[in-house]
């Protein structure tokens, strides 16, 4: 087994970094760690996704997912898939693509882990359709401090319901049973379009995104006046046999997505600022089509294309990024519209902005997914006045009724978190129980709290 | 935490009464309502800093007796404090300007700016710096002077303690990397403060506010050294290289 290490972490955004002892995550150390904790406790760790500091624990110990994972069992008959958690997503579709078989539920990138994406309850292009990752759970083993346990919507729900979105704080994820989703081809069937700003955009996605599996809209976030939110929206389902051209096609279960290229270590800061990322934004509206039905794509090109690059966090230099995405009530469109502006107006550039509708939300008591828009921005750090700009963005939001993505979170005040969150005292009453000496720490909860002020005041 | 955006939750002021503690200590609190802990000799002193620190937008304020020339008794302090929380910042403005000539006159004067500012100061950073790399993350700040880059004929007792400080605080920086933790040294100019009080102001010279934004900068920045004002970087990077025998007669 490797040793231990100590070194610094960060998020995806390589903000704020802190160090930790990092050990490898097998289930006998999970289960030690947790017996003998040390004064700063232990989080669990899996592909460092999460933007902001959710899988760091300064002075801690922070358990490395990946290392040995692997897939456990699968039930060809009910399509139920046992993981270890560090099983990469990655992994699992190249395992389980060729077999007719996909994940219920992916993010932007492969490259997350099955305990990550319960422990951030990840959403997809499919939410309004499917919900998030929570509602494709059938059952979690987890290393408390308490002991191991067992929970599944039926066995100890509030366990469950509390992990799912939990951000690990509830125990350390050892295995998940997930649905898969039957497929027939490894192509999805894709039509593209182009708005021409942000009402016609949501005009658009509210009348037809329900007449596909997937959707979400990138927009332009540089382009001002007029054609403020202009936008380009994707929206596709699994493609069937009979779409694919030059019948019978010979592999359409053939998938086999590659990295093309890696950006390079050392990127100086401020290469994403206000002029580059108005090329960027305008090459990206010119490439897309107008308006184009029935392209057929492969898997990893209309749901991974940013894992083409291989560190691709990088092109943001030293100084790093954040990502800022919320959700917010359908009545409360000018939440998004307001965001854009002001972001715009401060010259604080987004090259990636995404917009998404959100279906029904789950039972998840930090689950981020509600019924809504959910509006998402990579911001470099170090531009114009973003730290104002975003707590002024946080007051709207939360008077909107609406909430921030803690697993994208890395500067929210945390005063906001029980207003965004109401079912917190609830989440904290299951930790309490599972964890009465609070031996999950990571830097996500210490920054907001989450299971409430760790400090005696004196 | 020290957030992404540089934003911190917890600061803690070794000299916790002097103008550019305080300065510091109002501008990292502001934007999250911080706790701040002012540590200091004057509890007087200490009270009135507490309540401009609070005005400014702090959360809980605190103070806490700190003598930087009672070595003896840091460690047990450093560990008191820190058993109560987390620091995110730690400001070490501790200091005293002495006067020249007395300890040009009496060398036990001089002995007693040592002791406070560089023994002292390097003590209390080497017990702080202990704690910030057992939890993993944090910001020492460590007020150095203008002066400890070339030591200045007109006071070298005090330049020469600042220099040493200023010296300790970047092998200190170095010996921290990896660990979460991080030392930022600043060089002011001459600060008008109530320190400086009624010595006639010179070129170059900043407020304690300057100083505070450049900490504050710096480490939302993640910078290792910085000057206050900016410009005094390349001045000293000319002065540096002076002659002797010209920078002795020069009038600084």
């Amino acid at each position: 087994m490797p040793a231990e290490q100590h070194r610094l972490l960060t998020g995806w955004g390589r903000t704020a970094p802190t160090a930790a002892t990092v050990v490898p995550l097998t289930e006998a150390a999970a289960q030690s760690t947790l017996k003998n904790p040390g004064e700063r406790g232990v989080i669990a760790r899996g592909l460092g996704r999460s933007y902001g500091d959710a899988a760091q624990n300064a002075g801690g110990v922070v358990l490395d997912g990946p290392a040995h994972a692997m897939l456990r069992a699968f039930d060809a008959t009910t399509g139920v898939a046992t993981l270890q958690a560090g099983v990469p997503l990655d992994a699992l579709l190249r395992a389980m693509v060729p077999l007719g078989w996909f994940v219920p539920v992916t993010p932007g990138t492969r490259f997350v882990t099955v305990g990550g994406a319960v422990a951030a309850d990840i959403h997809g292009k499919n939410h309004h359709v499917d919900g998030s990752f929570a509602n494709h759970v059938t059952h979690l083993r987890l290393a408390t401090p308490a002991g191991e346990r067992t929970c599944s919507p039926e066995e100890d729900p509030d366990l469950f319901w509390a992990t799912l979105g939990g951000m690990g704080l509830t125990g350390v994820i050892l295995e998940a049973g997930v649905r898969l989703l039957p497929i027939a081809t490894a192509f999805m069937r894709v039509d593209t379009e182009r708005a021409t700003d942000l009402d016609d955009l949501m005009a658009r996605m509210a009348l037809h995104d329900h007449r596909y599996r997937y959707s979400v809209a990138w927009i332009d976030c540089v382009t001002r006046g007029r054609a403020l939110g202009r936008a380009v929206l994707t929206r596709g389902d699994h493609a069937e046999l009979v779409d694919l051209p030059g019948r019978p096609h010979r592999a359409p279960l053939q998938y086999d997505p590659h990295t093309r290229l890696t950006a390079p270590s050392l990127v100086p800061s401020g290469v994403v600022r206000p002029g580059t990322a108005f090329l960027l934004n305008e090459a990206w509206y010119r490439k897309a089509p107008k308006l184009r039905r029935g392209a057929i794509r492969t898997v990893a090109s209309f749901f991974h294309p940013l894992d083409g690059v291989r560190h691709w966090n990088r092109m943001y230099g030293k100084s790093g990024f954040l990502q800022y995405q919320f959700v917010v009530p359908f009545d409360r469109e000018d939440v998004v519209r307001t965001a854009i502006q002001r972001l715009t107006a401060a010259r604080c550039p987004s090259v990636l902005a995404v917009l998404k509708r959100f279906g029904a939300g789950n039972g998840g008591h930090l689950s981020f997914p509600q019924p809504g828009w959910s509006l998402a921005l990579d911001l470099p750090v170090g531009t114009g006045d973003l730290p104002r700009i975003l707590d002024e963005l946080d007051v709207v939001v939360v008077e909107a009724g609406g909430r921030v993505y803690l697993a994208k979170d890395s500067r929210m005040s945390p005063e906001f978190v029980p207003v965004m969150y109401p079912r917190l005292s609830e989440w904290r009453a299951v930790c309490d129980r599972v964890d009465p000496d609070r031996v999950l720490q990571s830097d996500l909860d210490r920054r907001l709290a989450l299971r409430r002020g760790r400090w005696k005041e004196p | 935490m020290r957030d992404a955006l540089g934003a911190v939750q917890s600061v803690l002021v070794l000299g916790g009464s002097s103008d550019i503690g305080v300065a510091i200590a109002q501008k990292l609190a502001r934007p999250r309502g911080a706790s701040v802990v002012l540590a200091g000799r004057d509890a007087a002193a200490l009270q009135a800093a507490a309540a401009r620190v609070r005005g400014a937008g702090a959360g809980i304020v605190d103070t806490t007796a700190f003598d930087a020339d009672d070595v003896d008794s840091h460690g047990e302090l450093a560990q008191k404090l820190f058993a109560q929380r987390d620091y995110d910042v730690v400001v070490l403005a501790a200091g005293v300007l002495g006067d020249q000539a007395a300890a040009e006159a009496d060398y036990r004067e001089a002995v007693a700016v040592w002791r406070t500012n560089f023994l002292g100061c390097a003590s209390i950073a080497m017990c702080v710096a202990q704690h910030l790399r057992r939890q993993g993350h944090g910001t020492l700040v460590v007020l150095s002077s203008v002066a400890a880059e070339r030591v200045r004929r007109s006071n070298f007792v005090y330049g020469a303690a600042k220099a040493g400080l200023d010296g300790l605080a970047q092998g200190l920086g170095d010996s921290l990397v990896a660990t979460g933790a991080r030392v930022i040294v600043v060089r002011p100019g001459f600060v008008t403060t109530k320190m400086t009080q009624g010595r006639e102001s010179v070129p170059f010279s900043s407020t304690p506010q300057a100083v505070a934004d450049a900490v504050d900068n710096a480490i939302r920045r993640g910078s290792e050294i910085v000057w206050v004002p900016a410009s005094l970087r390349l001045v000293m990077a000319v002065l540096r290289h002076v002659p002797r025998v010209v920078f002795r007669r020069l009038p600084l």
